[in-house]
């Protein structure tokens, strides 16, 4: 028995409480010890994201179907933007879908800190925890639209490339770009409710700026560098070249694209940590 | 034996008042101050616009394993601050402080509690919160619904959980970390006296397992009861740490200005109490003024103005009355009465002031401690102050006077006696 404290207690860590100054380490041991909270709470969010509605999970399949609706009918039968042959709605849909994802991860993780308020001011964990399961919380939704999608690609008889392995590389790039935003979001959120109502303009312009409705082919060649800054230009191109064959995005484009929503998620995780320090006495 | 479980150095905390987080900034708010900011920045720099107060400074002290520290003060005294530094919520602006081990910390329980999920998802997310792995949420799973007594509805979402239940099922979860360092505030104040009994036997429990605990309350018994040494704060310094007959002595008899009224200042109330409001508490003699000192033998009043600003139904507003070892006389509340309990079912916002009086002929001469309570049964406490004033009582006058002596007792009744001569 004495023997069992005494090994427990040279094994235990001594925890150090001091003010911090500065930019703080990512502290990604601390994530690790605290990985099952991630999953919990990832989880969490998703269990209650549809308790309560009529639908339930059905709106996970309903919001993108109707987005693809307008959206087509708009730019189809509208402004008649070119598809270069794929049908319409899988043009649009297979956009939607990261989009999707990316837009619901960013205004999630952007509110994050605020709908967990009482946690955070009551309990300690890595606060990274909040914005990432709030992120990660969109991928089932993802998944049960991708099924949506490969129905219609089998009615529209349009068989996936020989390049669909590299679907989940576009995924992470579009959970990586969200993250990353998202992270800089939520950090500014608890100092700036501001941020609040600048989220759906937010998304709503990113949305017009990244090739959903289009195609990136309607954006001219000397504008091409410059549109690539934005990374979901990288993740939309990437999906339709991967599943439908679109024309390949340029390796440049893609380049510039992971480039920026690495530096994106860097950075963003470095503010957050340097703001972690004040979270709980300012929200 | 020797061996530290906490030390604290030094150890500070400033908040900057005026970004209180009871409202949310608006959006016109946040145009105002966006707009004005430039111009006060020219004008003062940015140092001079943020005010300060230290919730807590200079507070040193260490804590060996195995001990059990009650942490005793007045609302707004630092202890809260003191224990969301330890417990890692907030870093310390100044100083240092070393833990060794894993904490727990009872500081808010049902912490992450998600009302749509049932008690069982309930479990393991708020265990996760804590800090549990899932293996270990898993082994004591039995036993923490046992502890909570909420068998049958296990798998019902816990918003249909009455206030009792969810609060059980809470602290189950929360008892069941078995961290080294368990930090516990105040979540004895809640809950019924059966549950009270539980969480005291929890803690009593986690103490002579040879785990250290901090301990802060207002319940003095419970303090005596618990811990051997406590310290006390006040204005967010340590003024005393003590044994903690000593230190409970100290808080009650020496901690007060003796004026007969207790005002309430803003930065004294707990951001939670809106809608209630407390003004002030007095204490009045037969002739109507505030004193300090009371006669026993004149009936005494005692009255607490309040200030409502929205509509509360079922409230009830109270006195305590403790001893100078905090034990409790009684408790007596404004709507006891049924015919004023329903007459007060709702009351409307306003200005109030309830009043009641202690009879002539009722206490001893002595040293007093009144508290105040604005709660609805059950449902919440707005505030709660059991250590607001002191008074004394002074004996001149009463039953026995002829002999110069200390009476023993709390009360010293005018008793009628009879006397009989049976023989002669």
């Amino acid at each position: 028995m004495a023997e069992t404290a005494i090994k427990s207690r040279s094994t235990q860590e001594v925890i150090v409480l001091r003010p911090s100054r500065g930019w703080a380490s990512l502290n990604l041991k601390d994530l690790w010890v605290f990985r099952e909270l991630i999953y919990f709470l990832t989880w969490r969010d998703i269990k209650v994201r549809y308790k309560q509605t009529v639908l339930g999970a059905a709106w996970a399949i309903l919001q993108p179907l109707l987005n693809m609706l307008v959206l087509t009918v708009i730019f189809g039968n509208l402004a008649k933007m070119s598809t270069g042959g794929i049908p319409r709605p899988i043009f649009t849909f297979a956009a939607l879908l990261p989009w999707g994802l990316f837009s619901k991860a960013l205004t999630d993780a952007g509110r994050s800190m605020l709908t967990n308020r009482s946690m955070i001011t009551k309990i300690y964990f890595p606060r990274l925890i909040i914005p990432l399961s709030s992120v990660l919380g969109g991928i089932v939704d993802f998944l049960i639209q991708l099924v949506i999608l490969l129905l219609m690609m089998v009615y529209y008889k349009v068989m996936p490339t020989a390049a669909v392995w590299t679907l989940p590389l576009f995924l992470l790039l579009a959970i990586v770009t969200a993250l990353g935003f998202g992270l800089w979001l939520s950090a500014l959120n608890v100092l700036y409710r501001d941020v609040n109502y600048i989220l759906p303009f937010l998304t709503q312009i990113w949305l017009l700026v990244t090739p959903v409705a289009y195609s990136a082919s309607e954006i001219p060649q000397r504008w091409q560098m410059i549109y690539a800054l934005n990374p979901m230009v990288g993740v939309v191109e990437g999906f339709r070249w991967a599943l439908l064959g679109t024309q390949a995005i340029p390796w440049n484009v893609l380049t510039i694209s992971t480039v920026i929503s690495l530096i994106l998620l860097v950075s963003g995780a470095f503010y957050f940590r340097r703001m972690e320090r004040t979270f709980a006495d300012m929200i | 034996m020797t061996d530290i479980a906490i030390r604290v150095e030094n150890l500070g905390k400033e908040y900057r008042i005026g970004t209180q987080i009871d409202s949310y900034p608006t959006l016109r708010d946040t145009i105002m101050d966006a707009v004005k900011w430039p111009v006060r920045m020219l004008r003062h720099g940015y140092a001079s616009t943020v005010e300060t107060i230290w919730a807590l400074k200079d507070v040193s002290f260490e804590v060996h394993q195995g001990e059990v520290l009650g942490v005793i003060g007045r609302n707004g005294a630092g202890k809260s601050t003191l224990l969301k530094i330890l417990s890692r919520v907030t870093e310390p602006s100044e100083g240092y402080a070393e833990i060794h081990g894993r904490v727990g910390s009872l500081l808010e329980v049902g912490t992450g509690f998600h009302p749509e999920l049932t008690g069982r998802e309930n479990i393991f997310l708020n265990g996760a919160i804590l800090g549990m792995k899932r293996a270990e949420i898993e082994r004591k799973f039995d036993e923490i619904v046992d502890f909570s007594g909420v068998e049958k509805f296990i798998d019902t979402p816990v918003k249909r959980y009455s206030s009792g239940m969810y609060l059980r099922l809470a602290f189950a979860v929360a008892a069941h970390m078995e961290p080294e360092i368990l930090v516990v505030d105040e979540v004895l104040a809640v809950g019924d006296a059966e549950f009270q009994r539980k969480c005291l036997g929890k803690m009593s429990d986690v103490a002579q397992e040879g785990r250290t605990v901090l301990f802060v309350s207002h319940n003095m018994s419970a303090i005596q009861r618990l811990t051997r040494e406590t310290i006390v704060l006040e204005k967010g310094k340590m003024i005393l740490r003590a044994p903690s007959p000593q230190a409970v002595d100290y808080y009650l008899s020496s901690g007060f200005a003796q004026t007969g009224e207790r005002i309430w200042q803003a930065d004294e109330l707990p951001v939670d109490s809106s809608p209630f409001r407390p003004i002030a508490l007095r204490v009045l003699n037969l002739q109507g003024k505030v004193v300090d000192t009371v006669r026993s033998i004149e009936p005494t009043t005692i009255e607490f103005e309040y200030e409502i600003n929205s509509n509360v139904p079922d409230l009830r507003v109270g006195i305590y009355l403790l001893n100078t070892h905090g034990e409790h006389i009684f408790t007596s509340f404004d709507t006891d009465d049924p015919s004023k309990y329903e007459r007060y079912g709702v009351r409307s916002p306003g200005r109030y002031v309830s009043r009641c009086t202690l009879p002539a002929d009722f206490l001893n001469e002595g040293r007093y401690i009144l508290g105040v309570n604005a709660s609805v049964f059950r449902v919440r406490r707005f505030f709660q102050d059991e250590h607001a004033l002191a008074f004394a009582v002074d004996s001149t006058g009463a039953p026995g006077m002829q002999w110069l002596e200390t009476r023993l007792g709390l009360m010293r009744p005018r008793l009628v006696w009879a006397i009989q001569e049976l023989s002669s």
